[in-house]
Protein backbone atom coordinates (compact mmCIF):
# COMPACT_ATOMS: atom_id res chain seq x y z
CA UNK A 1 0.00 0.00 0.00
CA UNK A 2 2.75 2.41 0.92
CA UNK A 3 4.61 1.82 -2.26
CA UNK A 4 1.45 2.42 -4.22
CA UNK A 5 0.61 5.66 -2.51
CA UNK A 6 4.01 7.14 -2.80
CA UNK A 7 5.09 5.85 -6.16
CA UNK A 8 1.97 7.02 -7.95
CA UNK A 9 2.86 10.55 -7.18
CA UNK A 10 6.28 11.52 -8.49
CA UNK A 11 5.66 15.11 -7.41
CA UNK A 12 3.25 14.56 -4.58
CA UNK A 13 -0.03 14.59 -6.50
CA UNK A 14 -2.75 12.34 -5.18
CA UNK A 15 -3.39 9.14 -7.11
CA UNK A 16 -6.56 9.38 -9.18
CA UNK A 17 -9.69 7.95 -7.59
CA UNK A 18 -10.90 6.22 -10.73
CA UNK A 19 -12.17 2.68 -10.98
CA UNK A 20 -9.91 0.82 -13.40
CA UNK A 21 -11.33 -0.08 -16.79
CA UNK A 22 -9.54 -0.05 -20.16
CA UNK A 23 -10.84 3.37 -21.24
CA UNK A 24 -10.19 5.23 -17.99
CA UNK A 25 -6.83 3.46 -17.63
CA UNK A 26 -5.85 4.63 -21.13
CA UNK A 27 -6.96 8.19 -20.37
CA UNK A 28 -5.08 8.19 -17.05
CA UNK A 29 -2.00 6.84 -18.83
CA UNK A 30 -2.12 9.54 -21.51
CA UNK A 31 -2.75 12.31 -18.99
CA UNK A 32 0.01 11.23 -16.62
CA UNK A 33 2.53 10.65 -19.38
CA UNK A 34 1.94 14.09 -20.94
CA UNK A 35 2.08 15.72 -17.51
CA UNK A 36 5.38 14.02 -16.80
CA UNK A 37 6.70 15.05 -20.24
CA UNK A 38 5.64 18.67 -19.67
CA UNK A 39 7.22 18.79 -16.18
CA UNK A 40 10.47 17.24 -17.44
CA UNK A 41 10.55 19.57 -20.47
CA UNK A 42 10.09 22.52 -18.09
CA UNK A 43 13.09 21.37 -16.04
CA UNK A 44 15.19 20.91 -19.20
CA UNK A 45 14.25 24.32 -20.61
CA UNK A 46 15.18 25.96 -17.29
CA UNK A 47 18.59 24.24 -17.54
CA UNK A 48 18.01 22.13 -14.44
CA UNK A 49 18.65 18.65 -15.88
CA UNK A 50 21.66 17.19 -14.08
CA UNK A 51 24.54 17.34 -16.60
CA UNK A 52 26.55 14.41 -15.27
CA UNK A 53 23.49 12.18 -15.28
CA UNK A 54 22.46 13.33 -18.75
CA UNK A 55 25.87 12.56 -20.26
CA UNK A 56 25.92 9.13 -18.61
CA UNK A 57 22.48 8.34 -20.04
CA UNK A 58 23.47 9.66 -23.48
CA UNK A 59 26.34 7.18 -23.50
CA UNK A 60 24.09 4.31 -22.36
CA UNK A 61 21.21 5.09 -24.74
CA UNK A 62 23.28 6.17 -27.74
CA UNK A 63 26.89 5.05 -27.92
CA UNK A 64 26.38 1.71 -26.18
CA UNK A 65 23.41 0.85 -28.42
CA UNK A 66 25.11 1.49 -31.76
CA UNK A 67 26.89 -1.89 -32.21
CA UNK A 68 23.70 -3.89 -31.63
CA UNK A 69 21.63 -1.54 -33.79
CA UNK A 70 24.18 -1.80 -36.60
CA UNK A 71 24.19 -5.59 -36.37
CA UNK A 72 20.38 -5.74 -36.47
CA UNK A 73 19.92 -3.36 -39.37
CA UNK A 74 22.82 -4.76 -41.39
CA UNK A 75 21.17 -8.17 -41.38
CA UNK A 76 17.67 -6.74 -41.96
CA UNK A 77 18.98 -4.76 -44.96
CA UNK A 78 20.70 -7.85 -46.33
CA UNK A 79 17.59 -10.02 -45.92
CA UNK A 80 15.32 -7.39 -47.51
CA UNK A 81 17.68 -7.11 -50.49
CA UNK A 82 17.90 -10.90 -50.70
CA UNK A 83 14.10 -11.19 -51.04
CA UNK A 84 13.50 -8.22 -53.32
CA UNK A 85 16.55 -7.44 -55.46
CA UNK A 86 16.42 -10.70 -57.42
CA UNK A 87 12.75 -10.14 -58.30
CA UNK A 88 13.43 -6.59 -59.48
CA UNK A 89 16.34 -7.83 -61.61
CA UNK A 90 14.15 -10.60 -63.06
CA UNK A 91 11.54 -8.07 -64.19
CA UNK A 92 14.11 -5.57 -65.47
CA UNK A 93 13.79 -3.15 -62.58
CA UNK A 94 17.49 -2.93 -61.65
CA UNK A 95 17.29 0.87 -61.63
CA UNK A 96 14.74 0.78 -58.80
CA UNK A 97 16.57 -1.49 -56.34
CA UNK A 98 18.96 1.01 -54.75
CA UNK A 99 16.30 3.71 -54.50
CA UNK A 100 13.65 1.41 -53.04
CA UNK A 101 15.94 -0.06 -50.38
CA UNK A 102 17.54 3.29 -49.48
CA UNK A 103 14.17 4.99 -49.12
CA UNK A 104 12.90 2.05 -47.03
CA UNK A 105 15.69 2.49 -44.53
CA UNK A 106 15.79 6.29 -44.48
CA UNK A 107 12.04 6.75 -44.07
CA UNK A 108 10.82 3.66 -42.32
CA UNK A 109 13.01 0.76 -41.29
CA UNK A 110 15.94 2.78 -39.91
CA UNK A 111 13.84 4.89 -37.51
CA UNK A 112 11.50 2.01 -36.70
CA UNK A 113 14.22 -0.54 -35.93
CA UNK A 114 16.16 2.07 -33.95
CA UNK A 115 13.02 2.84 -31.96
CA UNK A 116 12.31 -0.81 -31.24
CA UNK A 117 15.90 -1.51 -30.21
CA UNK A 118 16.09 1.52 -27.91
CA UNK A 119 12.65 0.75 -26.42
CA UNK A 120 13.69 -2.85 -25.71
CA UNK A 121 17.13 -1.99 -24.44
CA UNK A 122 17.11 1.45 -22.84
CA UNK A 123 13.36 1.80 -22.21
CA UNK A 124 13.36 -1.46 -20.27
CA UNK A 125 16.46 -0.38 -18.37
CA UNK A 126 14.93 3.01 -17.45
CA UNK A 127 11.65 1.46 -16.25
CA UNK A 128 13.46 -1.22 -14.23
CA UNK A 129 15.93 1.21 -12.66
CA UNK A 130 13.29 3.75 -11.62
CA UNK A 131 10.91 0.95 -10.59
CA UNK A 132 13.57 -0.55 -8.30
CA UNK A 133 14.17 2.88 -6.80
CA UNK A 134 10.44 3.22 -6.10
CA UNK A 135 10.06 -0.15 -4.36
CA UNK A 136 13.20 0.38 -2.26
CA UNK A 137 11.94 3.85 -1.24
CA UNK A 138 14.85 5.63 -2.95
CA UNK A 139 12.37 7.87 -4.78
CA UNK A 140 10.76 8.75 -1.44
CA UNK A 141 14.26 9.43 -0.09
CA UNK A 142 14.81 11.90 -2.93
CA UNK A 143 11.53 13.64 -2.18
CA UNK A 144 12.27 13.70 1.55
CA UNK A 145 15.44 15.65 0.72
CA UNK A 146 13.44 18.12 -1.39
CA UNK A 147 14.85 16.67 -4.61
CA UNK A 148 12.28 16.45 -7.40
CA UNK A 149 12.27 12.96 -8.99
CA UNK A 150 11.17 14.61 -12.24
CA UNK A 151 14.17 16.88 -12.20
CA UNK A 152 16.70 14.31 -10.99
CA UNK A 153 15.45 11.13 -12.68
CA UNK A 154 13.17 11.98 -15.60
CA UNK A 155 14.68 15.13 -17.14
CA UNK A 156 18.18 13.68 -17.79
CA UNK A 157 16.72 10.51 -19.30
CA UNK A 158 14.30 12.44 -21.50
CA UNK A 159 17.02 14.79 -22.74
CA UNK A 160 19.43 11.92 -23.39
CA UNK A 161 16.82 9.83 -25.20
CA UNK A 162 15.62 12.66 -27.45
CA UNK A 163 19.18 13.78 -28.20
CA UNK A 164 20.55 10.32 -28.98
CA UNK A 165 17.66 8.73 -30.88
CA UNK A 166 18.48 10.58 -34.15
CA UNK A 167 22.10 9.39 -33.84
CA UNK A 168 20.95 5.80 -33.32
CA UNK A 169 18.45 6.23 -36.16
CA UNK A 170 21.20 7.49 -38.46
CA UNK A 171 23.37 4.47 -37.72
CA UNK A 172 20.35 2.19 -38.15
CA UNK A 173 19.59 3.62 -41.59
CA UNK A 174 23.26 3.50 -42.60
CA UNK A 175 23.57 -0.11 -41.41
CA UNK A 176 20.45 -1.18 -43.27
CA UNK A 177 21.52 0.49 -46.50
CA UNK A 178 25.00 -1.03 -46.21
CA UNK A 179 23.54 -4.52 -45.70
CA UNK A 180 21.19 -4.03 -48.64
CA UNK A 181 24.03 -2.71 -50.82
CA UNK A 182 26.22 -5.73 -50.18
CA UNK A 183 23.42 -8.27 -50.67
CA UNK A 184 22.14 -6.55 -53.83
CA UNK A 185 25.57 -7.12 -55.34
CA UNK A 186 25.07 -10.88 -55.00
CA UNK A 187 21.65 -10.60 -56.70
CA UNK A 188 22.95 -9.03 -59.89
CA UNK A 189 22.76 -5.31 -58.99
CA UNK A 190 26.06 -3.54 -59.57
CA UNK A 191 27.39 -0.99 -57.08
CA UNK A 192 27.05 1.79 -59.66
CA UNK A 193 23.42 0.86 -60.41
CA UNK A 194 22.55 0.72 -56.71
CA UNK A 195 24.14 4.08 -55.92
CA UNK A 196 22.73 5.78 -59.01
CA UNK A 197 19.25 4.53 -58.14
CA UNK A 198 19.64 5.70 -54.53
CA UNK A 199 20.75 9.15 -55.70
CA UNK A 200 17.79 9.37 -58.09
CA UNK A 201 15.01 8.45 -55.66
CA UNK A 202 16.26 9.47 -52.21
CA UNK A 203 16.90 13.06 -51.10
CA UNK A 204 18.28 14.77 -47.99
CA UNK A 205 14.67 15.54 -47.07
CA UNK A 206 13.98 11.82 -46.73
CA UNK A 207 16.81 11.60 -44.21
CA UNK A 208 15.36 14.56 -42.29
CA UNK A 209 11.91 12.96 -42.23
CA UNK A 210 13.37 9.78 -40.79
CA UNK A 211 15.27 11.70 -38.12
CA UNK A 212 12.14 13.67 -37.16
CA UNK A 213 10.46 10.31 -36.52
CA UNK A 214 13.31 9.25 -34.25
CA UNK A 215 12.94 12.44 -32.17
CA UNK A 216 9.31 11.54 -31.52
CA UNK A 217 10.20 7.92 -30.76
CA UNK A 218 12.86 9.10 -28.28
CA UNK A 219 10.32 11.31 -26.51
CA UNK A 220 7.82 8.44 -26.40
CA UNK A 221 10.31 5.90 -25.03
CA UNK A 222 11.67 8.17 -22.30
CA UNK A 223 8.28 9.39 -21.09
CA UNK A 224 6.58 5.98 -21.13
CA UNK A 225 9.52 4.20 -19.47
CA UNK A 226 9.84 6.83 -16.73
CA UNK A 227 6.09 6.89 -16.13
CA UNK A 228 5.89 3.09 -15.89
CA UNK A 229 8.90 3.06 -13.56
CA UNK A 230 7.39 5.69 -11.26
CA UNK A 231 4.10 3.76 -11.25
CA UNK A 232 5.77 0.59 -9.95
CA UNK A 233 4.15 -1.09 -6.96
CA UNK A 234 4.44 -4.32 -5.02
CA UNK A 235 8.09 -5.31 -4.99
CA UNK A 236 10.19 -7.25 -7.47
CA UNK A 237 7.17 -8.60 -9.36
CA UNK A 238 6.00 -5.01 -9.80
CA UNK A 239 9.36 -4.04 -11.29
CA UNK A 240 9.00 -6.91 -13.75
CA UNK A 241 5.49 -5.78 -14.69
CA UNK A 242 6.59 -2.17 -15.17
CA UNK A 243 9.50 -3.20 -17.35
CA UNK A 244 7.39 -5.47 -19.54
CA UNK A 245 4.56 -2.96 -19.88
CA UNK A 246 7.04 -0.21 -20.70
CA UNK A 247 8.51 -2.19 -23.61
CA UNK A 248 5.10 -3.31 -24.91
CA UNK A 249 3.53 0.17 -24.71
CA UNK A 250 6.59 1.83 -26.29
CA UNK A 251 6.64 -0.58 -29.23
CA UNK A 252 2.89 -0.30 -29.84
CA UNK A 253 3.07 3.50 -29.65
CA UNK A 254 6.07 3.56 -31.99
CA UNK A 255 4.17 1.55 -34.64
CA UNK A 256 0.95 3.58 -34.28
CA UNK A 257 2.67 6.96 -34.24
CA UNK A 258 4.84 5.87 -37.20
CA UNK A 259 1.70 5.58 -39.31
CA UNK A 260 0.52 9.10 -38.42
CA UNK A 261 4.00 10.60 -38.70
CA UNK A 262 4.32 9.10 -42.20
CA UNK A 263 1.11 10.91 -43.22
CA UNK A 264 2.09 14.21 -41.61
CA UNK A 265 5.67 14.20 -42.90
CA UNK A 266 4.54 13.15 -46.38
CA UNK A 267 2.17 16.13 -46.45
CA UNK A 268 4.92 18.42 -45.18
CA UNK A 269 7.30 17.16 -47.84
CA UNK A 270 4.76 17.88 -50.61
CA UNK A 271 4.22 21.37 -49.22
CA UNK A 272 7.98 22.05 -49.14
CA UNK A 273 8.42 20.82 -52.68
CA UNK B 1 5.44 26.22 19.94
CA UNK B 2 5.51 22.46 19.33
CA UNK B 3 7.86 20.96 16.75
CA UNK B 4 4.98 18.92 15.31
CA UNK B 5 1.24 19.11 15.83
CA UNK B 6 -1.02 16.61 14.11
CA UNK B 7 -4.69 17.63 14.31
CA UNK B 8 -7.63 15.41 13.34
CA UNK B 9 -5.80 13.82 10.41
CA UNK B 10 -7.72 11.40 8.19
CA UNK B 11 -6.24 9.61 5.21
CA UNK B 12 -8.47 7.89 2.67
CA UNK B 13 -7.37 5.66 -0.18
CA UNK B 14 -9.83 4.37 -2.80
CA UNK B 15 -10.95 1.30 -0.90
CA UNK B 16 -10.53 2.27 2.77
CA UNK B 17 -9.53 4.80 5.43
CA UNK B 18 -5.99 4.38 6.75
CA UNK B 19 -5.90 7.14 9.39
CA UNK B 20 -8.92 8.19 11.48
CA UNK B 21 -8.78 11.57 13.23
CA UNK B 22 -5.22 11.26 14.48
CA UNK B 23 -4.10 13.90 17.03
CA UNK B 24 -0.58 14.02 18.43
CA UNK B 25 2.09 16.50 19.37
CA UNK B 26 5.89 16.49 19.57
CA UNK B 27 7.62 19.07 21.75
CA UNK B 28 11.03 20.46 20.81
CA UNK B 29 13.83 18.07 21.69
CA UNK B 30 11.37 15.34 22.59
CA UNK B 31 11.52 11.72 21.39
CA UNK B 32 8.01 10.49 20.66
CA UNK B 33 7.49 6.86 19.70
CA UNK B 34 4.56 5.75 17.57
CA UNK B 35 3.81 2.09 18.20
CA UNK B 36 1.23 -0.39 17.02
CA UNK B 37 0.77 -3.65 15.22
CA UNK B 38 1.70 -4.07 11.54
CA UNK B 39 -0.84 -2.29 9.34
CA UNK B 40 -1.93 0.11 12.10
CA UNK B 41 -0.90 3.15 10.01
CA UNK B 42 2.38 4.05 11.78
CA UNK B 43 4.52 4.46 8.68
CA UNK B 44 1.71 6.22 6.82
CA UNK B 45 1.43 8.74 9.67
CA UNK B 46 5.21 9.22 9.56
CA UNK B 47 5.10 9.90 5.82
CA UNK B 48 2.27 12.40 6.33
CA UNK B 49 4.48 14.26 8.84
CA UNK B 50 7.39 14.03 6.37
CA UNK B 51 5.19 15.78 3.76
CA UNK B 52 5.41 12.78 1.43
CA UNK B 53 1.69 11.92 1.66
CA UNK B 54 -1.05 14.52 1.83
CA UNK B 55 -3.80 13.70 4.32
CA UNK B 56 -7.41 13.79 3.14
CA UNK B 57 -8.46 15.99 6.07
CA UNK B 58 -6.94 17.67 9.11
CA UNK B 59 -3.79 19.67 9.60
CA UNK B 60 -0.13 18.98 10.32
CA UNK B 61 1.84 21.87 11.79
CA UNK B 62 5.61 21.78 11.52
CA UNK B 63 7.14 24.57 13.62
CA UNK B 64 3.69 26.19 13.64
CA UNK B 65 3.15 26.09 9.84
CA UNK B 66 0.32 23.97 8.47
CA UNK B 67 1.84 21.91 5.65
CA UNK B 68 -1.35 20.24 4.42
CA UNK B 69 -2.59 23.06 2.17
CA UNK B 70 0.89 23.86 0.81
CA UNK B 71 1.52 23.20 -2.92
CA UNK B 72 4.29 20.78 -3.89
CA UNK B 73 6.93 23.42 -4.65
CA UNK B 74 6.47 25.02 -1.21
CA UNK B 75 6.67 21.67 0.58
CA UNK B 76 10.34 21.35 -0.40
CA UNK B 77 11.20 24.15 2.04
CA UNK B 78 9.49 22.15 4.81
CA UNK B 79 11.12 18.86 3.80
CA UNK B 80 14.56 20.43 4.14
CA UNK B 81 13.85 20.89 7.86
CA UNK B 82 12.91 17.21 8.27
CA UNK B 83 15.27 14.25 8.16
CA UNK B 84 13.76 10.87 7.36
CA UNK B 85 15.53 7.61 8.21
CA UNK B 86 13.90 4.79 6.25
CA UNK B 87 13.19 1.27 7.47
CA UNK B 88 15.59 -0.26 4.94
CA UNK B 89 17.77 2.88 4.79
CA UNK B 90 16.80 3.63 1.14
CA UNK B 91 20.38 4.53 0.28
CA UNK B 92 21.01 5.31 -3.39
CA UNK B 93 22.59 2.04 -4.48
CA UNK B 94 24.53 3.49 -7.41
CA UNK B 95 26.28 6.03 -5.18
CA UNK B 96 29.03 5.56 -2.60
CA UNK B 97 28.44 6.19 1.11
CA UNK B 98 30.14 9.60 0.74
CA UNK B 99 27.92 10.56 -2.22
CA UNK B 100 24.83 9.33 -0.36
CA UNK B 101 25.51 11.34 2.78
CA UNK B 102 26.59 14.46 0.88
CA UNK B 103 23.83 14.18 -1.73
CA UNK B 104 21.41 16.72 -0.23
CA UNK B 105 23.96 19.39 0.61
CA UNK B 106 25.62 19.19 -2.82
CA UNK B 107 22.29 19.07 -4.67
CA UNK B 108 20.96 22.12 -2.85
CA UNK B 109 24.25 23.99 -3.29
CA UNK B 110 24.84 24.29 0.46
CA UNK B 111 28.44 23.14 0.11
CA UNK B 112 31.10 22.61 -2.53
CA UNK B 113 32.24 19.04 -3.08
CA UNK B 114 35.32 19.65 -0.89
CA UNK B 115 33.23 21.13 1.92
CA UNK B 116 30.73 18.31 1.52
CA UNK B 117 33.54 15.75 1.93
CA UNK B 118 34.53 17.30 5.27
CA UNK B 119 30.90 17.44 6.39
CA UNK B 120 30.33 13.82 5.35
CA UNK B 121 33.40 12.69 7.30
CA UNK B 122 32.06 14.47 10.42
CA UNK B 123 28.58 12.98 10.09
CA UNK B 124 29.94 9.47 9.48
CA UNK B 125 32.14 9.81 12.55
CA UNK B 126 29.11 10.82 14.63
CA UNK B 127 27.27 7.65 13.64
CA UNK B 128 30.32 5.42 14.03
CA UNK B 129 30.89 4.86 10.33
CA UNK B 130 34.15 6.78 9.82
CA UNK B 131 36.24 5.44 6.97
CA UNK B 132 33.33 3.96 5.03
CA UNK B 133 33.19 6.79 2.46
CA UNK B 134 34.27 4.75 -0.55
CA UNK B 135 31.99 1.78 0.11
CA UNK B 136 28.72 1.15 -1.73
CA UNK B 137 25.47 0.39 0.15
CA UNK B 138 25.56 -3.23 -1.03
CA UNK B 139 28.85 -3.67 0.86
CA UNK B 140 27.25 -2.65 4.20
CA UNK B 141 25.25 -4.68 6.72
CA UNK B 142 21.67 -3.67 7.62
CA UNK B 143 22.77 -1.87 10.80
CA UNK B 144 25.54 -0.02 8.96
CA UNK B 145 23.09 1.04 6.25
CA UNK B 146 20.77 2.47 8.90
CA UNK B 147 23.61 4.42 10.45
CA UNK B 148 24.57 5.83 7.04
CA UNK B 149 20.88 6.66 6.50
CA UNK B 150 20.93 8.61 9.77
CA UNK B 151 24.14 10.40 8.70
CA UNK B 152 22.42 11.35 5.42
CA UNK B 153 19.42 12.70 7.32
CA UNK B 154 21.68 14.66 9.70
CA UNK B 155 23.71 16.20 6.87
CA UNK B 156 20.97 18.70 6.07
CA UNK B 157 20.83 19.75 9.76
CA UNK B 158 17.11 19.10 10.27
CA UNK B 159 15.14 20.31 13.28
CA UNK B 160 13.03 17.13 13.21
CA UNK B 161 14.12 13.54 12.50
CA UNK B 162 11.65 10.81 11.66
CA UNK B 163 12.77 7.20 12.12
CA UNK B 164 10.85 4.39 10.43
CA UNK B 165 11.42 1.09 12.28
CA UNK B 166 15.06 1.89 13.13
CA UNK B 167 15.75 -1.43 14.87
CA UNK B 168 13.71 -3.86 12.77
CA UNK B 169 15.68 -6.73 11.30
CA UNK B 170 18.70 -6.04 13.53
CA UNK B 171 20.09 -8.25 16.28
CA UNK B 172 19.58 -6.94 19.86
CA UNK B 173 23.16 -5.68 20.21
CA UNK B 174 23.07 -3.63 17.00
CA UNK B 175 19.51 -2.55 17.83
CA UNK B 176 20.76 -1.15 21.14
CA UNK B 177 23.54 0.72 19.31
CA UNK B 178 20.94 2.35 17.07
CA UNK B 179 18.83 3.26 20.14
CA UNK B 180 21.86 4.89 21.79
CA UNK B 181 22.55 6.76 18.56
CA UNK B 182 19.01 8.16 18.44
CA UNK B 183 19.23 9.40 22.04
CA UNK B 184 22.79 10.74 21.59
CA UNK B 185 21.75 12.60 18.44
CA UNK B 186 18.87 14.25 20.29
CA UNK B 187 21.11 15.13 23.27
CA UNK B 188 23.84 16.59 21.06
CA UNK B 189 21.73 18.56 18.55
CA UNK B 190 18.46 19.11 20.43
CA UNK B 191 16.59 17.73 17.44
CA UNK B 192 12.98 16.57 17.90
CA UNK B 193 12.37 12.94 16.96
CA UNK B 194 9.47 10.71 15.99
CA UNK B 195 10.28 6.99 16.08
CA UNK B 196 7.90 4.51 14.49
CA UNK B 197 8.45 1.01 15.79
CA UNK B 198 6.85 -2.17 16.99
CA UNK B 199 9.97 -3.01 19.04
CA UNK B 200 8.63 -2.36 22.54
CA UNK B 201 12.00 -2.94 24.24
CA UNK B 202 13.63 -0.27 22.14
CA UNK B 203 10.72 2.14 22.62
CA UNK B 204 10.82 1.93 26.43
CA UNK B 205 14.56 2.63 26.30
CA UNK B 206 14.43 5.79 24.22
CA UNK B 207 10.96 7.40 24.22
CA UNK B 208 9.90 10.39 26.28
CA UNK B 209 6.33 9.75 25.22
CA UNK B 210 4.55 6.94 23.40
CA UNK B 211 1.59 7.15 21.02
CA UNK B 212 -0.19 3.88 20.35
CA UNK B 213 -2.08 3.38 17.11
CA UNK B 214 -4.66 0.70 16.39
CA UNK B 215 -6.24 0.39 12.95
CA UNK B 216 -5.42 4.00 12.13
CA UNK B 217 -6.82 5.44 15.39
CA UNK B 218 -4.93 6.65 18.44
CA UNK B 219 -5.62 4.12 21.15
CA UNK B 220 -3.69 5.89 23.89
CA UNK B 221 -0.70 8.14 24.47
CA UNK B 222 1.49 8.98 27.45
CA UNK B 223 4.87 8.45 29.06
CA UNK B 224 6.34 4.92 29.15
CA UNK B 225 5.38 4.72 32.86
CA UNK B 226 1.78 5.74 32.07
CA UNK B 227 1.54 3.12 29.34
CA UNK B 228 2.73 0.40 31.71
CA UNK B 229 -0.15 1.36 34.04
CA UNK B 230 -2.76 1.57 31.29
CA UNK B 231 -5.92 -0.47 32.00
CA UNK B 232 -6.48 -1.08 28.26
CA UNK B 233 -6.11 -4.75 27.33
CA UNK B 234 -4.60 -4.00 23.89
CA UNK B 235 -1.94 -1.80 25.52
CA UNK B 236 -1.13 -4.40 28.17
CA UNK B 237 -0.85 -7.05 25.50
CA UNK B 238 1.66 -4.87 23.68
CA UNK B 239 3.56 -3.94 26.85
CA UNK B 240 3.83 -7.59 27.94
CA UNK B 241 6.30 -8.13 25.08
CA UNK B 242 8.77 -6.12 27.18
Amino acid sequence: MMAAMTSLAPDGAKPPFIAPNPITSALVFVGETWRLAAQAAGEILRGRADRRNTVAHMAAIGADAIPIVLLTTLSTGAVLAFYTAGVFVHFGGVTFVGGMLTLSFLLELGPLLAGIMVAARSGASIAAEIGSMVVTEQVDALRSMAVSPVRYLVAPRLLACVAMMPVVGLFAAAGGIAGAFVMSGTQGVTAEAFLESARTYATEWDLVKGLVKTLWFGLTIACVACRQGLRTERGAAGVGRSTTSSVVICIVLIFVSDFFLAQVLSGASVAVR
Amino acid sequence: MSAVEVRSVDLDVPDRRILHGVDMEVQRGEIVAVVGMSGSGKTTLLKCIAALIKPSRGSILIDGEDIVPLPEHRLDRVRLRIGLVFQYAALFDSLTVEENVGFGVVYHGRATRAEASRLVAERLKEVGMAGSERLYPSQLSGGMQKRVGLARALALEPSLILYDEPTSGLDPVIGRTIDDLIVRTRDRTGVSSVVVSHDILSIFRIADRIVMLEQGRILTQGTPAELRQSPLEAVQEFVRQD
